[in-house]
């Protein structure tokens, strides 16, 4: 029998249907970057703002599944208003807890902890994973 | 046709919860093709054409043996078949030797957006090369090509005609018996992929009139790694290599060399010996099937499944009026890699994506598609597991709110 209710978290399902931080904006405060994985066609913008060390904003826009499509906007929810320290251990922990590696269990991932039941399918990893990839690119750029 | 006799030669089958949907990707391997490529590399896994021992005088007159299998299989001349490294490798000889060479500024080379990556990219480049246009067939609202409209794109300029014998994604088979006279009318060359033709259509390269014709092992029972390039005998003759190197040459001088003919000038370097042989063997296991039974098995298969499919709601069918075993659909509202997942937790393996081909899915109007694919070893059985899981993850994305 199919555990399909792991994956499919009503967070998840909430944020797919309902988006939060959609939508790219032309300000030159934010960097962009952008992330394709061309077998499946998923296709996501990430935009961030980072001022005094704190991550001001995150915007995204894209084409994908809805692993990837909510997890850009439940990764927006929670690591704006963070500290770019904070955000850079709450994004290692989230990509150490979809790949099955160890992590450490006392970071507050918030609602991004729905996406623990990805390391289950590993052909969907990727997909929870590349909204977090881009906005840690945005992170570098900013450096 | 027996397809659960048939399941019984192939390993893979001993889990018998497996449903293999995917064989537009790739076919499985029956135990006697992979026993073929075992018994190469245990008793005689040594180089061909090189060395005057007896076992490479046994491996070489394997290799060349399969070669022959494959001529006849086809109907081609022996030097007619050249050993690739499959139909995209085949397909960039086509593009690279006999098209660098023969289209010029302002020369038409047609294509359409149901060609696989691997027809498309070499022609695009070698357009772009040489400032020639490549020129794009109009579909049909079913997405076919048809005679009449390839027609409406033929020209005088028309160099060069690259096509599919049948589409990946959407499971056509084009008109080739009408569209390669009149290409060969305007004195156009005609390069035919056929790697999703041969694993299921009798194939006949002298009837067909098909100037090179491209498929690979991999898809027709075979070892991946290899893979066919058919070209006329008079081309070939006067195209250039491709790759230089060792096995390829006849002479060699310190500023000149002589190439070897064809198909040997074509197989640079140690070749995969071991699969070349084993393809060999695929043919006589499809041979011995029959393709009539082949194509019967597997109408009755997608039949079937369209019909049942069509009473489901919340499914989209893109290709209702297929006449190959390839399905490509989408649950409604639903990505398909969400789909696939679903599948995928029923042990039902299939297609989710573009298929590389992303004109096709644009056309479509769609990110990507379901692709299901019937071949040899499918059942009654697999089509009514995949009902009953599509039936199941309709059912399932409504309820958690897709
Ligand atoms: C129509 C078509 N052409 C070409 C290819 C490329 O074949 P290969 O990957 O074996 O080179 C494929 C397989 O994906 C195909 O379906």
């Amino acid at each position: 029998m199919n555990n399909m209710e792991n994956l499919y978290r009503q967070v998840i399902m909430d944020h797919y249907k309902n988006p939060r931080h959609k939508g790219l904006v032309n300000d030159e405060h934010y960097h962009t970057s952008h992330i394709k994985n061309p077998t499946c066609g998923d296709d996501i913008t990430i935009q961030s703002r980072v001022e005094d060390g704190i991550v001001k904003d995150i915007r995204h826009e894209g084409t994908g599944c809805s692993i990837c499509c909510s997890s850009a906007s439940v990764m927006s929810e929670v690591l704006v208003g963070k500290t770019v320290e904070e955000a850079e251990k709450i994004l290692e922990t989230y990509l150490n807890m979809l790949t099955n590696k160890e992590y450490d269990e006392e970071v507050e991932l918030e609602d991004a902890i729905a996406y623990q039941g990805v390391s289950k399918f590993p052909a969907r990893i990727k997909c929870a994973s590349i909204a977090w990839k881009a906005f840690e690119d945005t992170l570098k750029e900013s450096e | 046709m027996d397809a659960n006799r048939i399941k019984q030669d192939f390993q893979v089958y001993e889990d018998k919860t497996l449903c293999y949907l995917d064989s537009a990707a790739s076919s499985l391997k029956p135990d006697r093709v992979i026993n073929v490529l075992d018994e190469y590399y245990k008793k005689y896994g040594v180089n061909v054409h090189r060395g005057v021992y007896n076992l490479s005088y046994i491996a070489t007159e394997k290799y060349e043996s399969s070669r022959q299998t494959i001529a006849d299989f086809i109907n081609a001349d022996f030097d007619e078949v050249i050993f690739t490294r499959g139909a995209s490798n085949a397909l960039n000889v086509v593009a690279l030797s006999y098209g660098m060479a023969h289209v010029n500024e302002g020369d038409e080379i047609i294509v359409n957006e149901l060609e696989h990556h691997s027809q498309l990219l070499p022609w695009q480049q070698v357009a772009k090369a040489k400032k020639a246009k490549l020129v794009y067939i109009p579909l049909t609202i079913e997405g076919r090509i048809t005679t009449e409209n390839f027609q409406k794109v033929l020209t005088n300029k028309t160099k060069v005609v690259a096509i599919n014998h049948t589409s990946n994604v959407m499971g056509y088979i084009t008109p080739l018996e009408e569209i390669i006279p009149l290409a060969h009318e305007v004195g156009a060359v005609v390069s035919v992929d056929a790697a999703q033709g041969v694993p299921h259509q009798k194939i006949d390269v002298k009837s067909l009139d098909a100037d090179f014709l491209a498929f690979s092992g991999h898809k027709m029972l075979g070892p991946t790694g290899i893979g066919v390039l058919y070209g006329k005998e008079a081309l070939l003759k006067e195209m250039s290599p491709v790759e230089y190197g060792g096995d390829m040459i006849d002479s060699v001088e310190k500023y000149e060399s002589v190439a070897k003919d064809a198909p040997y000038k074509f197989e640079t370097g140690t070749p995969p010996i071991g699969e070349a042989i084993a393809l060999g063997e695929a043919v006589r296991y499809i041979e011995e099937l029959g393709y009539e039974n082949i194509r019967e098995h597997e109408q009755a298969l997608k039949e079937y499944t369209i019909k049942e499919m069509q009473k489901i709601e919340g499914v989209t069918i893109y290709n209702p009026t297929v006449e190959t075993g390839i399905i490509a659909f989408n649950i409604d509202g639903v990505h398909p890699h969400d789909a696939v997942t679903y599948f995928d937790g029923d042990n039902i393996c299939m297609r989710a994506g573009h298929h590389c081909a992303q004109l096709v899915t644009r056309w479509l109007n769609v990110v990507a598609t379901l692709r299901i694919s019937y071949y040899v070893y499918n059942t009654f059985e697999d089509a009514d597991q995949f009902l009953t899981s599509l039936k199941g993850a309709v059912a399932f994305f409504k309820s958690v709110g897709f």
